[in-house]
């Protein structure tokens, strides 16, 4: 997606809103990506889990407009916003949702591992933690090759209870390294209240250990994660090291999208609908007088493209079987 | 051609390696002069030559050093992690097994990954448990990985070359106690391709097959039973996935017996896979089925008597030797059956 240059010039007025307006095309994308995709959930079209990211819309929109489509992330199995936000194209995502030729990845890595290269998007981990690392070895290949890039790596309130995440943070505060770490903080490792599990104060005071400076945000408010993640990015493309943004934001859907969150409490989730972000965010345009009218359209753009990526996907064929061999490795691989 | 050590042979692969390719680089810990596993100079002179960017000695992370590799080589470099040994690998097997090996996959392709793990492996004297290990059985199950485990000099600078240069991650074993071993190499820029094995002797009654330091144990085994007139195909793998079937069936349709000693514990181990692969392909020309040898499954004991309890010997290797001759040998047919 753009990015938000007049948000830079002027925090209000015309020019911004216009590149908020963007920002909330983009979000409505991702809204509408996930809850439409657990209705093909119901209908049996995607397989296995869905993890939904509905109501964490502003954290992935506003780090990533900040972004280069040169610049990479890293993300988990809740990767659909992220990977919406960088650019990926839903349609080729809903098809990989499906299992369908034309996917992201063919049909071989389904929802939890959506990665689109080519805008920068080097892939989403099923493994807790583990982008870290891989994210730090993408910063450290920058460095060596000499390439302008920041690598942004995002990772849960949970991940932040894993070594690599430790490791990660020490690696690149020591090689110096083109790094944004992104919390989002949704509250919940998958059904455990993320706070019942974790000790001190939380992923910005743990990076402060390591002499990482750290901000945190309302996640929520997609304005103000896009101006902590501009000055963050900036910072980091400038040579000063890795910075963590923790953005604090809610999970308004369970762990995975058939979870009935049996675990919450009654009327926290409706409690969160009230404090989403799009909706939010169409606050934010109105006070700038930004008309409704103008504000249907971009949404209704987004669930027009979303339901043309189901159609898409139901008429996708399924990848040919033998294609199960191709891609596991030069030599050594295929059948034998 | 030139003789020199093991660990000279390496890190002059990696230097050589490093010259040609400006993307290749590599980290681990202790990556400095005095680096204690590789025989002591495994990174003599790289650290002036390539500088702190390129030889990176890192924080004792294993995570993030295979991570970081794994990374970097989906960002376009190409990687060589030290590992110190494969016990502390074992650290980083979710980086190995679940990035490294599976990206190039279930990304659809988009990624590939250029990297080598290297793995010190085996019994080193009195390292005891916790240093000793051989898991080359695991990561031939793994798909995605190559898997290298040269035993001479001259092998071990042309496969780790062969390794930096494979798109797909290598696992590349050294067995710990092979770094000072010398042997000549030759000059220049000579590689061996991955998958392919190494005659290291000519036989008619037996097919022997072997990897990493094993392969010496079976060359003198290979002794005692030569001196006792049966002469043996002795085949070095050096990579274990994809191994060299073609010259093992060969083999084994010539000689008509088949045994697989290796250092690991024998129970799950490699040699069982390759046992039982013969069997399946050529049993029908054998004499009686393969055997395999391997290491009583207790861990690496550390006093000498109990670690010599654990090691496969070149004993070991003719008596199993023996006894697969005497159960596909007619009675007196055979030069060791018949009395002094």
């Amino acid at each position: 997606m753009a990015s938000l240059p007049g948000l830079a010039a002027a925090e209000t007025g015309a020019a911004s809103a216009a590149v908020v307006l963007g920002c909330l095309e983009t979000m409505q994308l991702i809204r509408e990506f996930e809850e439409r995709s657990h209705e093909a959930v119901l209908e049996g079209l995607v397989h296995g889990s869905l993890h939904q990211s509905t109501g964490q819309e502003a954290v992935a929109v506003g780090v990533c407009s900040n972004l280069r489509p040169s610049d990479m992330i890293q993300s988990n199995h809740r990767n659909h916003g992220h990977a919406i936000a960088k650019g990926a194209d839903p349609i080729a995502m809903m098809k990989e949702l499906f299992g369908r030729v034309g996917g992201t990845s063919g049909g071989k890595g389904g929802s939890m591992h959506i990665a689109d290269f080519s805008v920068g998007m080097m892939g989403a981990n099923g493994i807790l933690a583990d982008g870290v690392p891989l994210a730090v070895g993408a910063a450290q290949a920058a460095v060596i090759k000499g390439e302008d890039r920041v690598v942004c790596a995002f990772v849960g309130d949970g991940t932040t209870n894993r070594g690599p995440f430790y490791e990660g943070l020490n690696w690149a505060k020591v090689f110096n390294l083109p790094l944004l770490i992104v919390c989002e903080d949704n509250g919940y490792a998958s059904t455990t209240l993320t706070r019942s599990v974790t000790a001190g104060g939380g992923a910005a005071v743990r990076a402060e250990a390591f002499d990482i400076p750290a901000v945190t945000v309302d996640g929520n408010d997609l304005v103000a994660v896009h101006k902590a993640a501009r000055e963050l990015t900036e910072s980091v493309r400038g040579g000063g090291g890795p910075r963590l943004l923790h953005a604090l934001t809610y999970r308004i859907r369970g762990h995975v999208s058939r979870d009935m969150l049996a675990y919450r409490a009654a009327g926290e989730t409706d409690e969160h609908w009230r404090r989403e972000p799009i909706a939010r965010c169409i606050q934010w345009l109105r006070g700038l007088g930004v008309s409704d009218e103008e504000i249907e359209e971009v949404r209704g753009r987004a669930r027009t493209l979303i339901s043309r990526a189901i159609d898409e996907a139901r008429a996708a064929p399924f990848p040919d079987p033998g294609l199960a061999y191709a891609d596991v490795q030069d030599i050594g691989g295929g059948r034998g | 051609m030139a003789e020199m050590t093991f660990g000279e042979a390496v890190r002059d692969a990696l230097a050589e390696a490093m010259r040609d390719d400006a993307t290749v680089w590599t980290l681990g810990e202790d990556l400095t002069e005095i680096h204690l596993v590789g025989g002591n100079y495994a990174y003599e002179g790289l650290i002036e030559e390539f500088g702190s960017l390129r030889v990176v000695n890192t924080p004792i992370s294993e995570s993030t050093i295979m991570g970081a590799a794994v990374g970097a080589a989906v960002a376009g470099t190409r990687p060589v992690c030290d590992m110190r040994t494969v016990d502390f690998a074992l650290c980083a097997m979710d980086e190995l097994v679940n990035q490294a090996a599976k990206i190039r996959y279930m990304f659809g392709g988009q990624a590939r990954v250029p990297m080598v793990a290297r793995m010190p492996i085996g019994a080193r004297r009195g390292a005891a448990a916790q240093h000793c290990g051989s898991y080359e059985a695991w990561f031939v199950s793994v798909p995605g990985l190559v898997v290298v485990a040269p035993v001479t000099p001259a092998d071990g600078k042309a496969l780790l070359k062969s390794a930096i240069r494979c798109d797909d991650p290598v696992v590349f074993l050294e067995h710990k106690e092979l770094f000072l071993d010398r042997g000549d190499v030759p000059d220049g820029d000579v590689t061996v391709p991955l998958g392919k094995g190494r005659k290291v002797r000519e036989g008619s009654d037996l097919t022997i097959v072997a990897w990493s330091k094993m392969v010496l144990i079976a060359e003198e085994a290979c002794d005692v039973l030569a001196a006792e007139g049966v002469t043996v195909d002795l085949i070095d793998l050096r990579t274990l996935w994809p191994w060299d079937r073609e010259m093992v069936f060969d083999s084994a349709r010539k000689t008509k017996r088949v045994l697989v000693p290796q250092e690991a514990v024998q129970v799950g181990g490699f040699a069982a896979e390759i046992a039982m692969s013969v069997s399946e392909a050529v049993g029908s020309d054998l004499l009686g089925p393969p055997r395999r040898l391997g290491a009583p499954r207790i861990p690496v004991p550390y006093s000498p008597p109990l670690e010599d309890e654990y090691r496969v010997t070149p004993a070991d290797v003719v008596d199993a030797a023996h006894a697969l001759l005497r159960a596909s040998t007619p009675r007196g047919r055979l030069s060791a059956d018949r009395p002094e």
